[in-house]
């Protein structure tokens, strides 16, 4: 029962497994119980596209309104449609940038989860399994230590700094593992994040910080308003990079030979889409919170049911991270009314559940 | 398991003779196991005694209770850790790093959430210790007993699923945790983790009896688990009673993580340095030298531990954050000489 041992010779630089990869016509079709089932049979992958972007793209926009409606102030879901002016001031100060801001975060982390196990070839490598997140956090740290006054683009420019390097040191350690299946490489991330972690918690007790430590690694909604969240626009313009670079990603994902046979640049490439992740776990982190599992799970879920090309599972796999988070983050402020349970919490529980089903069927060897 | 000898062997012996091999090997563990008694001996006296002269008779008394709860939750977490470690088949698999310690925090949570604080307020603070161990034994038992037995003892799968797990129990506990009004949550503050500087004495008491107990409970144990090392599928072939002896072993393990947990706040990576250098130090594979091994092994280290904190360090950081830190980079290294990767 252990997890299928990989048989192709692969260069030393990559030595990640990865699944062979099959043309998307034969990929078979795993419907899975956490997402709506698509209703179409087993058609050809072109075809079954609109439906699920669209069944996505309403689900996201229904779930955006709820959000907009549900709170402590007097705007209810039909008044979304039409406030007055004192409603609109709740919405544009509030509500609005809460909304946008969640979606921005969910769609980033599922985004660069994606991009991270497209390009080490490892379905279970995400920011949150490979120390990016704790990296961030941990400059994060740094930048109130060393600069106490500093807003919030300092302690962005220093997080996505930190989580550069931790992403790099990642890779570093990756390298180093000869005989790398996909669970021990998300064990040995585990573990890695596990003590960038530690460190960070060590200082941010020496420096007294550990309320707001608390505030980095669990993503809450309470705090984002009006003037605390638009750096995390800046996700957009990553997320386009990201899209233009998707291809060659996939290509990088099969080892530097092949790559290079291919003509890609195989180090910038990669660099590029280092950078690409290290910027929105980084935004994430320091607007919003840290938000375990996600870049992990959804990603994963996407591809079971619609295969591995990137350029075509990236819009969904970002709709579908942005309605995860606003779904946690409803089911946060409703479960306790009128007081509110940070969404991390929430989408740490079903995360964790997700995960476990997966790795016991990665173990079975039915996902490689 | 009988050796050839060179000597002659005196036909009325109907026993083995020891060879040269084996007593040397017994007296290493002897030696083993008599340095470490004197290394904490020395560590005890030291933390009671340091600087004398000064040190009033309360704070004489303060350091008498707070060396009882090192040495209570170090011991308990080295035992639970060799005992864990056999079940799984693996040195790299502690109850901390399987998520034992948060999954007690979730249940001292849910049992204040389940009954109210006024209730528990009423109780003293030993019924509400053993309460919440024997919750833990009930749960413990049945979610890594069944995980045992899904993961089919493959290692990187078991450990994978232990930490997420330990990610689950502390996100359903934080979550459980936010559900609780402010005195409810002070409440399990309390029962949770005795403050380790102001020790209560009956809890002490109370801890200091069932972890006594469940350590007198491996004597029986210890046979058994021997047997374990040869890998489960053979030790069933010999007659081992599989059933009985992973289920009690694993309640004797939440009853060991529920005393230490209890003491001293949850440490993950405590139990892994103590067993894997007690494994070291005792230098053999049989469980009744093992098990006093780790038991010494995790009062040195608690104890030590604490001293340096609080003298060199002056109080820098907490013993839990250090030794995640250590913990955590002697785990990874560890996993890659283990897996070989």
């Amino acid at each position: 029962m252990s997890s299928p041992a990989s048989t192709a010779a692969r260069s030393q630089e990559y030595p990640a497994e990865r699944p062979e990869e099959r043309p998307e016509e034969y990929q078979e079709e795993h419907p899975h119980d956490h997402v709506q089932e698509n209703s179409g049979g087993p058609a050809s992958g072109r075809r079954r596209r609109p439906p699920v972007v669209a069944i996505a793209a309403v689900t996201v926009v229904a779930l955006s309104v709820l959000s907009l409606g549900v709170g402590v102030a007097g705007v209810g879901p039909l008044d979304v449609f039409s406030p007055d002016a004192a409603q609109w001031e709740i919405l544009r100060i509030s509500r609005i940038p809460r909304l946008v801001a969640l979606l921005l975060a969910g769609a980033a982390m599922a985004v660069a989860g994606l991009i991270m196990q497209r390009i080490t070839g490892n379905r279970f490598v995400s920011p949150s399994t490979s120390g990016t997140v704790e990296a961030a956090v941990l400059g994060v740290i740094a930048c109130a230590v060393l600069v106490p006054s500093a807003g919030l683009l300092p302690q962005i420019g220093f997080a996505i700094g930190a989580a550069v390097l931790g992403t790099i040191g990642f890779l570093c350690l990756l390298q180093t593992l000869r005989r790398a299946d996909t669970l021990t490489v998300a064990l040995v991330g585990m573990m890695y994040g596990g003590v960038l972690g530690a460190i960070g918690a060590y200082l941010a007790y020496q420096a007294d910080l550990m309320q707001m430590l608390e505030l980095w690694t669990t993503g809450a909604g309470s705090s984002l308003r009006e003037g605390t969240y638009e750096p995390l626009y800046l996700v957009l313009a990553v997320g386009a990079i990201g899209y233009l670079f998707a291809d060659r990603f996939t290509v990088v994902g099969m080892g530097e030979d092949v790559a290079t046979n291919l003509g890609v640049k195989y180090r910038s490439v990669l660099y590029v889409g280092l950078v690409v992740v290290s910027m929105m776990a980084a935004l994430v982190v320091v607007v919003v919170g840290a938000i375990p599992f996600l870049g992990l799970i959804v990603p994963n879920i996407v591809s079971m049911m619609l295969g591995d090309n990137v350029r075509r599972v990236l819009p969904i796999t970002a709709l579908a991270g942005a309605g995860f988070v606003v779904a946690c983050d409803l089911l946060g402020r409703l479960v306790r009314y009128p007081y509110e349970v940070p969404f991390a919490t929430i989408a740490g529980i079903i995360g964790a559940a997700v995960f476990i089903v997966l790795i016991l069927r990665a173990a079975r060897g039915d996902l490689r | 398991m009988t050796v050839a000898t060179t000597r002659p062997v005196d036909d009325t012996a109907a026993v083995p003779v020891e060879t040269d091999f084996e007593r040397a090997r017994r007296r290493r563990v002897r030696t083993g196991l008599l340095v470490l008694a004197a290394v904490a001996v020395a560590a005890v006296a030291i933390y009671q005694f340091w600087d004398l002269s000064n040190a009033s008779s309360y704070a004489l008394d303060l350091r008498r209770r707070q060396l009882l709860t090192l040495v209570i939750a170090g011991a308990s977490c080295g035992v639970s850790a060799i005992l864990f470690q056999t079940l799984a088949g693996s040195p790299l698999l502690t109850p901390g790093v399987m998520g034992f310690d948060a999954l007690y925090v979730l249940l001292g949570t849910l049992i204040v959430l389940l009954f109210g604080s006024d209730t528990l307020a009423g109780m003293s603070p030993v019924t509400t210790t053993v309460m919440n161990a024997g919750a833990l034994c009930v749960f413990g038992v049945l979610i890594f007993g069944l995980l045992l037995k899904v993961s089919g003892r493959n290692l990187v799968v078991m450990v994978l699923i232990g930490m997420v797990c330990s990610a689950l129990f502390s996100s359903l506990g934080s979550f459980a945790s936010r559900m609780l009004s402010p005195t409810d949550f002070l409440t399990v503050q309390d029962i949770m983790f005795a403050s380790f500087s102001t020790a209560d004495e009956s809890v002490l008491m109370v801890t200091a009896l069932l972890t006594a107990a469940a350590i007198a409970c491996c004597i029986p144990l210890v046979r058994y688990l021997d047997l374990l090392n040869l890998g489960a599928e053979r030790a069933i072939g010999l007659g081992l009673p599989d059933r009985v002896v992973v289920g009690s072993t694993l309640a004797l393990i939440t009853v060991l993580v529920a005393s230490s947990t209890a003491l001293v706040g949850p440490m993950t990576f405590l139990g892994l340095i103590v067993a894997n250098v007690a494994r070291q130090v005792v230098g053999t594979p049989r469980h009744g030298p093992l098990l006093l091994g780790a038991l010494l092994v995790g009062a040195i280290a608690t104890v030590l531990g604490q001293l340096l904190v609080s003298r060199v360090l002056d109080f820098a950081a907490p013993l839990s954050v250090v030794i995640n830190l250590v913990g955590g980079a002697y785990f990874i290294f560890l996993l890659m000489r283990r897996v070989r990767l």
